[in-house]
């Protein structure tokens, strides 16, 4: 048996590591470690509730919209403040702007380099990786980063900046919306899908997200398996077995998409366990901090009555991480939950088959980014110019209160209480939070410490490509995770 | 075009990461091809590079060996001092190592210091509240110099940490030093302000060219979220004190924070993550906002803003606590003079 401690793992956001026993060939046990605190759960006691708004987009530089989303449903539930339609669909614009920008920068910048390496020079498809995803040189992650760039026109001119904008609030959005400046939008829009329909998929939007099964989706692949990153992606999955690789636990999670200003969701909410959607009950959400330099009460609270406090020197203990569960439950969430729980004919095909895995992780993911294109036409679409978009909110001396988003990585929620005016207690699960969770107090592994259970690893390899392939499967958000 | 020779190593530690992501987002169709043309060679970032673990660090190892020049190390993200000093609250992954550790090591060999965000600079958002972590800039802790590598700490061209501060950074800011230091030609030292911070976009306040100027003009105040009107008077902006280009140089597009419709909160200012007041409401004495603007006497801006005030056309008062245009300006009769 040989021991591996691999990091620091970039094109991740944030610092990761993980520890790693290997026999024969084969990881046999992981230790997921997220190694950097900072405590904002800490710093935001004693805080006027709305500097929230100031402090928890600045948790991640790349989910920053949904924490302030996060926050501002907590807040807005405090208060009793609904968000004027309009606040509603650009509250929700902002929020696909970011999604996608992230999933388009997990694919093109921080997954698919992997297949630009040298262990891979002797396949029928490496040529092609370099050519367009090399780190360096690659022409289609350039076209990406420009595209990018463009797209985020939409968080400049609804956001002032990104990240960390403060337009979204309680109340809505503080960014109403002209006539001209949705057409000039509208044109950084067209630019996205024109980019993604180019380059991605070499196929409409809608084709892609009219994908209903492994039949379809193996004739769209044969029609031309090079062409269009996506399909250059399915080739290389194919012949890498990235089905095989990753197992993700039996459950999944989503706190619902888009909802609209009737409260229906866009991409519904909902626990899939390969059978059945169930509804989300937040009560039965506990986090255990037993293997967290964190204190430990004895228990895993519900995060309402949660605690964050470092304590070093813990028997056991090896990342800043606690260990979220449902129901004392291990589960996955992300784009591919998401989709799940949506009811994405394919990806519960492949699900069904497979499970949660390499391959169907960045499928599902590189699916819903083409929806999330449709629906910030139709987010743009539904802004009614120079109508309201913020209410005012006015705070209550005591509350507690919850708010719930889906970020690019998957469910987000914050949990506040207010006393006396001031927040009394904050605290935060992030989507990176379930998905790399350390070892609860029954000794179950997270999500990727089990996926990564069975991971080939070839003699010599210091940092193995395969695990390497899982890690960024599930596009981890580590500034997130422990914050 | 020659190979860029500037060797920079990039590293993230108590922060968000949110300064890349905007790096990301520098106004140009082709990134990597305006980090060559610039002459910047990123050895490694945590977010851009190829190299992970192992690779990683041997990259790490041949800056601290010279067997690989380190031009400039770019560090993101407060360093964090605690627990007691120790260093543990950031642990260098694959490392066991502190991050801190890593700083100190890498900053003795490099040529230059960069700190990338209010974070690197003066500690900044991890700083704030209770700062559990101990987090402080590299050469500041707040506005007191001094930070991890202490106040007298210089490279060695002569120059301090150069803190391209802001929360995030715009990547105009970030571009424009490194393209600076790649020059090759030495940094004269008055091309930073004193706090350390690139004149090139620190010598202008957030006020200028703020959209909102005519109801500034005016004191035609917004006193609710979306208002158009001018948000010093009650809604915590401090546009008119913090040195910054946001509203000439312009974010992702057409973007700053007072277009966007909330307030500066000074992020390119050291402190500015404890501003001893709720962000969203400006301090006041007697009705008088505390933080008046940069270089003007309080007397005259009493007597300025109440003579504004009571000068105000309807059309700015009315517009001032809209959240859309209500009233258009008059179309004069005659050609304009």
């Amino acid at each position: 048996m040989t021991r591996l401690l691999v990091g620091p793992f970039n094109r991740v956001e944030g610092d990761l590591e993980v520890r790693l026993e290997v026999s024969d060939g084969r990881v046999t046990e992981a230790w997921v470690n997220a190694p950097m605190y900072r405590g904002f759960e800490q710093i935001l006691q004693g805080k006027h509730p709305f500097d929230a708004m100031v402090y928890v987009p600045r948790i991640c530089g790349i989910c920053s919209v949904t924490q302030s989303v996060a926050a501002a449903r907590a807040l807005a539930a405090a208060c009793g403040v609904e968000a004027p339609p309009n606040g509603v669909w650009l509250t929700n614009l902002m929020l696909a702007c970011e999604n996608a920008a992230d999933h388009l920068t997990h694919f093109y910048l921080f997954f698919m380099p992997d297949f630009t390496r040298e262990v891979y020079a002797g396949r029928a498809w490496h040529a092609q990786a370099l050519r367009r995803f090399s780190t360096q040189s690659g022409d289609h992650s350039r076209e990406a980063v420009a595209a990018r760039q463009r797209w985020m026109h939409l968080m400049g001119t609804l956001g002032g900046k990104w990240p960390h904008t403060q337009s979204i609030v309680p109340g809505g959005s503080t960014r109403n919306l002209s006539g001209s400046e949705r057409f000039r939008l509208g044109s950084r829009v067209a630019e996205m899908r024109s980019f993604l329909e180019r380059v991605l998929y070499a196929a409409p939007l809608e084709e892609v997200v009219a994908l209903d099964s492994e039949q379809a989706l193996e004739q769209w692949l044969q029609r031309d398996p090079l062409h269009g990153d996506l399909r250059l992606f399915l080739s290389i999955a194919r012949d890498l077995q990235l089905d095989t690789l990753g197992r993700g636990p039996g459950l999944t999670l989503s706190y619902g998409g888009f909802a609209d200003p009737d409260g229906q969701f866009a991409m519904a909410p909902g626990v899939w366990d390969g059978n059945t959607l169930q509804p989300v009950n937040t009560a039965q959400i506990a986090e255990d901090a037993r293997h967290a330099w964190l204190a430990d009460a004895g228990a895993a609270p519900h995060p309402s009555v949660g605690l964050t406090l470092p304590q070093m020197d813990k028997p056991d203990a090896y990342t800043w991480n606690k260990a979220p569960r449902l129901d004392g439950r291990v589960l996955e969430t992300g784009a591919l939950a998401r989709q799940l729980a949506d009811g994405q004919p394919l990806v519960r095909a492949l699900w069904a088959k497979t499970g949660g895995n390499v391959a169907t992780r960045v499928l599902a993911r590189a699916m819903e980014l083409a929806r999330l294109v449709i629906l910030a036409e139709q987010c743009l679409r539904a802004v009614e110019p120079d109508a309201p978009c913020a209410n005012d909110a006015v705070l209550p001396m005591e509350a507690d209160a919850f708010g719930l988003c889906e970020a690019a990585r998957g469910s987000l929620g914050h949990w506040l209480s207010i006393r006396g005016g001031r927040i009394d207690n904050y605290q935060i699960i992030a989507p990176t939070s379930w998905n790399f969770s350390p070892r609860d107090r029954h000794g179950t592994p997270g999500a990727l410490e089990a996926a990564l259970v069975g991971a080939p690893v070839q003699p010599g390899e210091k940092t193995p490509v395969t695990v390497q392939h899982i890690v960024r499967s599930f596009d981890p958000c580590m500034v997130c995770t422990v914050h | 075009m020659a190979e860029p020779r500037f060797n920079v190593l990039w590293l993230q530690s108590g922060g968000c990461g949110g300064c890349s992501m905007s790096l990301l987002c520098a106004d140009t169709a082709d990134f990597r091809g305006l980090l060559r043309q610039i002459g910047v060679n990123l050895l490694w970032h945590p977010a851009f590079s190829l190299e992970s673990g192992d690779e990683s660090l041997a990259i790490m190892q041949d800056c601290l060996s010279g067997k690989v020049p380190l031009h400039a190390l770019c560090l993101e993200g407060s360093v964090l001092r605690g627990p007691e000093g120790s260093g543990r609250f950031h642990m260098l992954a694959g490392t066991q190592e502190p991050m801190l550790h890593w700083v100190e090591r890498l900053s003795a060999v490099a040529h230059h210091v960069v700190a990338v965000g209010s974070c690197a600079a003066f500690g900044g958002i991890t700083a704030g509240g209770i700062n559990p972590t101990d987090a402080c800039g590299l050469q500041y802790e707040g506005d007191h110099a001094g930070g991890v590598l202490g106040a007298q700490w210089r490279d060695p061209s002569g120059l301090p940490v150069v803190n391209v501060a802001g929360c995030p950074t715009h990547p105009g800011w970030v571009l424009e030093t490194l393209a600076a230091l790649a020059a090759g030609l030495p940094m004269p030292a008055d091309a930073l302000d004193t706090l350390g911070r690139p004149r090139a976009y620190a010598d202008q306040l957030v006020h200028h060219a703020c959209s909102r100027n005519e109801y500034y003009e005016y004191k035609a105040s917004a006193d609710k979220p979306s208002d158009l009107g001018c948000m010093m008077e009650n809604m915590g902006c401090k546009g008119t004190q913090a040195h910054a280009d946001c509203n000439i140089r312009l974010w992702n597009g057409e973007g700053s924070c007072t277009r966007g419709g909330y307030a500066c909160i000074s992020c390119t200012e050291p402190g500015f993550e404890e501003p001893g007041h709720a962000f969203h409401q400006t301090p006041k004495v007697a009705g008088i906002p505390i933080g008046l603007p940069t270089d003007m006497h309080k007397a005259w801006f009493v007597a300025l803003a109440s003579l504004s005030k009571s000068a105000t056309p309807k059309r700015v008062k009315v517009n001032s606590t809209s959240d859309h245009l209500v009233v258009a300006p008059l179309i004069k009769k005659t050609r304009l003079k």
